[in-house]
């Protein structure tokens, strides 16, 4: 199955970094390499074949790559075999789950307090944005549709963004939109500007039918929360100053969604999204927080990432893609010169990182074989979900375990990117290191049964379990290290298991690297 | 399809915050706090006089009129065949005739019959009654144990091994109890069960695996975290072996003795029953006694919707064993002084029986009156403050809201109400609510704390 040698050959001088000189893809590498030149900062070396391929597995499809997906990639002669893969992995289902995952947690999309979509609306939502994600519905449409639906919760999913918030005033809702669609918190803007931005959603109406639970939002032209259309045309504001009439029979929602998909910030909040969910943070960080006295890192990447995206015509893929194939994606979490922070916040090491608390048990299950159990706490309508759902693509906030609680999964109240907690702490680590639940996947793992079961040699299991749990090759001392530890008499299936549980609860496991 | 096992209330009208607060003003039963200089007015002067709490969570609402508000003379369709309540150690206090070990008992705790917040939604209503807030503005506020973690815990000199935040042994789920705070306010939750041999603590005890073992991997995982030896400045990974090595310290140090309730004497783990809850009360007093500052003991099946007495037969004696016990052991031991035990859930239940089927003898939510108990920690025992009308319908007099029981429990604890809770979004956000927040009170449980 595998040769040993091929492994020794293929290593550098750590397995994490491939030496030689840094090559700039094109104008996005320029632009961050001259900010590293004109602050005399020391990139870190491109990062190797193993490190690439698990990276990109878990930065696109929050999933790790198979034994055999690793190997196959790190033994491909193909030069732009990177390119390819990313290629590949951006047409695969789980690239719009984890996406999904990521814009749940934006948009708030749970079934219970404080949000209470309810259980089939919270579905029909979720499979709405993860349809829109897979199909890559360019991002001015998929911001214009979630802010001028109208209709039942149940029957025109994208109504349920203006369900999804605890504060359902004017203001409140020009809030959320400030910080979905513009990245800014509007509680920092002067009073007047939230007040001008909340005429624009002072219309929506909400009322509950016959039907349990169900709920119409509409255009509703007699509201008077903060400012009728009494048959006279309104003045308003839009937050860029331009004054406008609204006519009373014109749903503002439409006027406001028109001018935001044109607006310089739309486009720049998504491109600071995007790079920050790949490259750990913000060109603006945090990366929903912009505002005058927060400028970009590199305001030159980000006017070009903006102009990129507009001009592919809000293609997120493309954007993806973009950043995906820039060396300053691929290099190493290794840093050159020494901890130095301004390194960090240029982008000139790629930072380590926990992995989110789903990406993380879907790890687990996946090396092991396990599945989790979840339920809805809701009994009613039954919420059916099959033992074999990743836990990315659980579609309800409000769907939960013990075990994402603890890793820092998001309550969904705010829509904040920071409400995702991705820090270690000591009851993590207990969980990792010695709970039941972690010593009964590895023991009843297919992979231990199929270790233990055959006429392998220690470096044999040694390699396939590196291949399947560090998407590598062991270097020579690791398997020296394993090799005796399968000898210090202990028996053959006590080293399988105590060998999986050190290398799932290594810092190569755990962290995005 | 059956509406009330679910959170009912429809979407209610919206109305402007002022509006809230006018209408607030002009209830009947209620006045908007003031500010919360009115509460440190009454405060200030207070030293902290509880150290800890034990909270025991009510999940599901229990029944007001079967427990600690019998109503004998409300009639059958009131009482069904609990209608005749005992008499306790204290003259004048009766309490529900399932409860013969807490009657004697009652000079150590308080009651209180006439918590309202009208809200019969479980999610909702538990929100309420833990966090002394309305839902419905833009954040999730933190509830009482996550604000004693944050004033009481590790940012505050605790130095103890277990989080300061415990709960035995689920979560409550339902909402997020550290709101806005986050994740590191969160309660640890043990998971196992107290009443099995060994208390299997989540990640803290592993059956099989011996100490020797624990060390020969430990030693392996450090050989072959080759990462790590990669990067020895990164913060990250200092903050991973930091939490490494504090979990380390709970798996082969004395920190998990807490947890194990071998060390206590046969007769003491009888006394508080060999049920689930009775071991957790067990377990919370050993918690306080090593310092934690905030136990839930997470009793969940309160919910009687069906065959309400059947349930009050079957749970009541364990619960009564439990509490009752952990009332008078933690007096024998002189910690009742510096420990509050906060009894209650999020609701009561309709008083009047519904004894048609399916429901043969249920109760549905009821937030409208409700009651709690509380003692130790400053608080008086032997005492009832506020009264529900003949059938336990209506408050009849003094209602209490949440935010002043929660608001008495900081004051005993000395957390002033005006710290700040440090807010994600930048939000002025403090322990008690403000004026405009425009949440009902009717003052601190000032009878039962003493001067």
């Amino acid at each position: 199955m595998l040769v040993l040698a091929v492994a020794v050959k293929l290593s550098a001088a750590t397995p994490y970094e491939n030496p030689g000189e840094l090559k700039p893809q094109g104008r996005l590498d320029e632009l961050v390499f001259a900010r590293w030149h004109a602050l005399n900062l020391t990139p870190a070396q491109l990062c190797s074949d193993p490190v690439f391929v698990r990276r990109v597995y878990l930065d696109l499809l929050g999933t790790l790559p198979t034994a055999t997906e690793a190997q196959h990639f790190i033994l491909d002669r193909t030069p732009d075999k990177r390119r390819v893969l990313i290629d590949r992995l951006l047409a695969r289902d789980e690239y719009a789950d984890y996406l999904a995952l990521k814009w749940g947690d934006l948009l708030r999309i749970k079934a219970e307090f404080p949000i209470n979509l309810w259980p089939n609306a919270a579905q029909s939502y979720h499979r709405w944005v993860h349809d829109a994600l897979r199909d890559n519905l360019p991002c001015d449409q998929f911001a214009r549709r979630l802010l001028t639906a109208s209709g039942s919760n149940f029957e025109n999913p994208p109504v349920n963004f203006y369900r999804a918030m605890q504060n359902r005033s004017p203001a409140g809702i020009a809030q959320t939109v400030a910080l979905t669609f513009l990245g800014e918190r509007a509680d920092h803007w002067p009073s007047n500007d939230l007040a001008n931005l909340a005429v624009f959603f002072a219309n929506v109406g909400y009322k509950t039918t016959a039907e349990w639970k169900e709920e119409i939002v509409y255009f509703n032209p007699a509201a008077t929360n903060a400012g009728a259309l009494n048959g006279s045309p309104l003045n308003a504001v839009l937050p860029d100053g331009t004054k406008l009439q609204l006519s009373p029979d014109q749903d503002p929602r439409v006027v406001f969604a028109d001018w935001l998909v044109q607006n310089p910030q739309f486009a720049r909040s998504f491109v600071n999204r995007a790079w920050a969910w790949l490259l750990g943070r913000g060109i603006v960080q945090e990366p929903d927080d912009f505002r005058a006295d927060n400028p970009p890192v590199n305001p030159e990447l980000l006017a070009f990432l903006e102009q990129e995206f507009v001009s592919s015509g809000y293609d997120f893929k493309q954007l993806y893609r973009l950043i995906l194939n820039s060396t300053t994606y691929q290099i190493s979490s290794l840093p050159s010169g020494g901890g130095d922070p301004a390194a960090a916040a240029n982008f000139a090491v790629y930072p380590l990182r926990r992995l989110d608390a789903e990406v993380l048990i879907d790890a687990l299950d996946q090396i092991t074989g396990a599945t989790e159990k979840y339920s809805s706490a809701i009994p009613e309508p039954y919420t059916f979900i099959p033992d074999n759902l990743r836990s990315i693509a659980l579609p309800d906030g409000s769907i939960t375990s013990s075990f994402l609680e603890m890793f820092g999964r998001p309550s969904r109240d705010t829509g904040l990117e920071s409400e995702r907690n991705n820090r270690i702490n000591a009851a993590q680590k207990l969980t990792l290191l010695n709970s039941s639940q972690m010593q009964k996947k590895i023991e009843a793992s297919r992979m231990v049964e199929f270790q233990t079961s055959t006429n392998r040699t220690p470096a044999e299991i040694t390699t396939g379990m590196y291949l399947g749990i560090l998407s590598r090759f062991p270097t020579a001392a690791e398997t020296k290290t394993a090799q005796d530890y399968f000898q210090s008499g202990i028996g053959k299936r006590q080293a399988v298991v105590d060998l999986a549980w050190a290398l799932m609860n290594s810092t190569e496991f755990l962290y995005r690297h | 399809m059956s509406a009330f096992f679910f959170d009912i209330d429809k979407q209610r009208p919206r109305i402007t915050r002022r509006e809230a607060i006018r209408r607030a003003m002009f209830a009947a039963s209620g006045l908007v706090l003031a500010n919360h200089l009115s509460f440190k007015a009454e405060a200030a002067p207070r030293a902290a006089r509880a150290k800890a709490v034990i909270q025991i969570w009510m999940w599901g609402g229990p029944s007001h009129t079967d427990i600690f508000d019998p109503k004998p003379d409300a009639g059958y369709d009131y009482c069904g065949p609990l209608k005749t309540p005992i008499e306790t150690n204290v003259s004048g206090i009766r309490i529900g005739e399932l409860l013969p070990l807490l009657a004697k008992q009652a000079d150590k705790y308080s009651l209180i019959r006439s918590m309202t917040h009208g809200n019969n939604g479980h999610e909702t209503a538990s929100y309420i009654v833990q966090t002394g807030r309305q839902p419905g503005g833009r954040t999730v506020f933190p509830c009482v144990g996550s604000v004693v973690s944050l004033t009481k815990g590790y940012d505050a000199g605790y130095k103890g091994l277990i989080p300061p935040y415990v709960v035995l042994t689920e979560p409550q789920g339902r909402f997020d109890e550290a709101g806005f705070l986050g994740q590191r306010f969160k309660p640890f939750a043990t998971g196992g069960n107290p009443a099995l041999t060994p208390f299997a603590v989540e990640g803290v005890i592993a059956p099989g695996v011996t100490d020797q073992r624990q060390k020969n991997r430990r030693e392996l995982l450090h050989h072959l975290d080759t990462l790590a030896q990669a990067l020895p400045e990164d913060p990250q990974i200092a903050a991973a072996t930091q939490s490494e090595n504090m979990a380390y310290d709970m798996i082969l140090g004395d920190g998990a003795k807490v947890f194990d309730l071998s060390q206590e004497k046969p007769e003491v783990r009888e006394r508080y029953g060999k049920s689930k809850f009775g071991q957790s009360c067990l377990v919370a007093r050993r918690l306080v006694e090593k310092g934690i500052p905030y136990v839930t003991i997470n009793y969940a099946g309160w919910d009687t919707h069906k065959e309400n007495f059947q349930t009050m037969r079957r749970q009541l004696p364990d619960m009564d064993k439990g509490l009752a016990t952990l009332l008078q052991d933690l007096s024998e031991r002189g910690l009742l002084e510096s420990t509050i035990v906060w009894w209650g859930g999020e609701f009561g239940r309709t008083p009047k029986v519904q004894w048609e089927a399916p429901w043969n003898g249920g109760r549905g939510h009821y937030g409208k009156v409700f009651s709690a108990l509380l003692a130790g920690g400053g608080f008086k025992g032997g005492q009832v403050i506020g009264a529900s009308d003949a059938r336990g319908e209506e408050v009849k007099e003094r209602p209490v809201y949440p935010v002043d029981l929660i608001g008495s429990i900081y004051a005993q604890m000395g957390i002033e109400p005006a710290t700040k809770l440090p807010n994600p979004e930048g939000l002025a956000t403090s322990v008690m609510p403000v004026a405009t927040d425009g949440i009902k009170s009717a003052g601190l449980l000032k009878e039962i704390m003493s001067a």
